[in-house]
């Protein structure tokens, strides 16, 4: 049957493709965006099978909460680079010195 | 027996869709592969027995934020063969990450299995005689009041920022201002002159 494990096995593999996705995209700042959305789906996951396997809705609330943080942020992320290649014509992150920093 | 299968399904076109959106040439193939993600990630959390989420997960990672994305790779025009030169080059260090990363995640899982752990008693038990939705509900609208309107205030805030960011008023265009126009006073309008005679005009 399934137990927790395999839940927890499938997000364990979803939030590793998500750091790689970071890792070997780290120009293009849009499937970078993409992939904090997938490592936040498999945090979504994990709240969500551990709320099924010890009986406690808890876990479904904050997954809902994870959920309104991940909707905000890409909208924002989304803004600043639709501003960021308005200023500058791409998107390449590697080379994004404006502040200085 | 199907609900085994319905999650290997599930899981297995998530986990790839998961890696075509890494490993995709094309951001907008990119997009696609994630709303595929998402869908089977609701298929997963209906299995267990998370109606709302997974229903949430299809109105809001399908219907807005994959829409979101979509709209921006869209509206960009973007060189993206420039983007990817330096892919090969960092696929082994992302690599290195991703194993070291894996493998804890599955020492966590062990450890986690092996018990010893004893956590605090249930904050909210699943009372079976009432559906998901009303249960998530009652509890949301009462214990969690303040996180669910601190949510709301984080997507009014999310949604000014957007707003603020890309908003640009651009010059040398004549639009209609109504409030001055209404404001407007024959006082400060039109004047009265009174010239003498030849001197009405300028030639």
């Amino acid at each position: 049957m399934i137990s927790v494990g395999h839940y927890l096995a499938v997000s364990a593999v979803l939030f590793t493709l998500g750091v790689l996705g970071i890792f070997i995209n780290r120009k293009n700042i849009i499937v970078i965006l993409m992939a904090i959305e997938l490592i936040l789906l498999a945090v979504n996951i994990n709240l969500v099978a551990f709320s099924a396997a010890l009986g406690d809705l808890v876990g479904q609330v904050f997954s809902m909460f994870v959920l309104t943080v991940a909707a905000g942020e890409a909208a924002i992320g989304l803004a600043i680079l639709v501003i960021y290649f308005r200023g500058r014509g791409t998107i390449a992150v590697d080379d994004a010195n404006r502040m200085k920093g | 027996m199907i609900q085994l299968f319905a999650f290997y399904l599930f899981a297995t076109i998530v986990i790839a869709s998961a890696a075509m959106v890494i490993f995709a040439r094309n951001p907008v193939h990119s997009v696609m592969w994630l709303i595929l993600a998402f869908f089977n990630a609701a298929g997963l959390m209906l299995l267990a027995g998370a109606e709302f989420i997974a229903m949430l997960l299809v109105i809001v990672y399908v219907g807005a934020v994959a829409v979101l994305f979509l709209f921006v790779v869209m509206m960009l025009d973007i060189d993206f063969a420039e983007l990817r030169a330096g892919f090969v080059r960092y696929l082994p260090l992302g690599a290195l990450v991703a194993i070291i990363l894996a493998a804890e995640l599955v020492f966590a899982v062990g450890a986690w299995q092996a018990g010893g752990v004893d956590l605090a008693a249930r904050a909210a038990p699943v009372v079976s005689d009432k559906s998901n939705i009303q249960q998530i509900g009652e509890l949301l609208y009462t214990k969690y009041i303040f996180l669910f309107e601190a949510a709301g205030i984080v997507l009014l805030v999310a949604m000014i920022g957007a707003i603020v960011l890309t908003h640009r008023t651009r010059g040398g265009v004549r639009i209609q201002n109504i409030s001055a126009q209404n404001r407007r006073r024959p006082e400060e309008a039109t004047r009265l002159v009174d010239p003498g005679v030849g001197q009405g005009m300028e030639l």
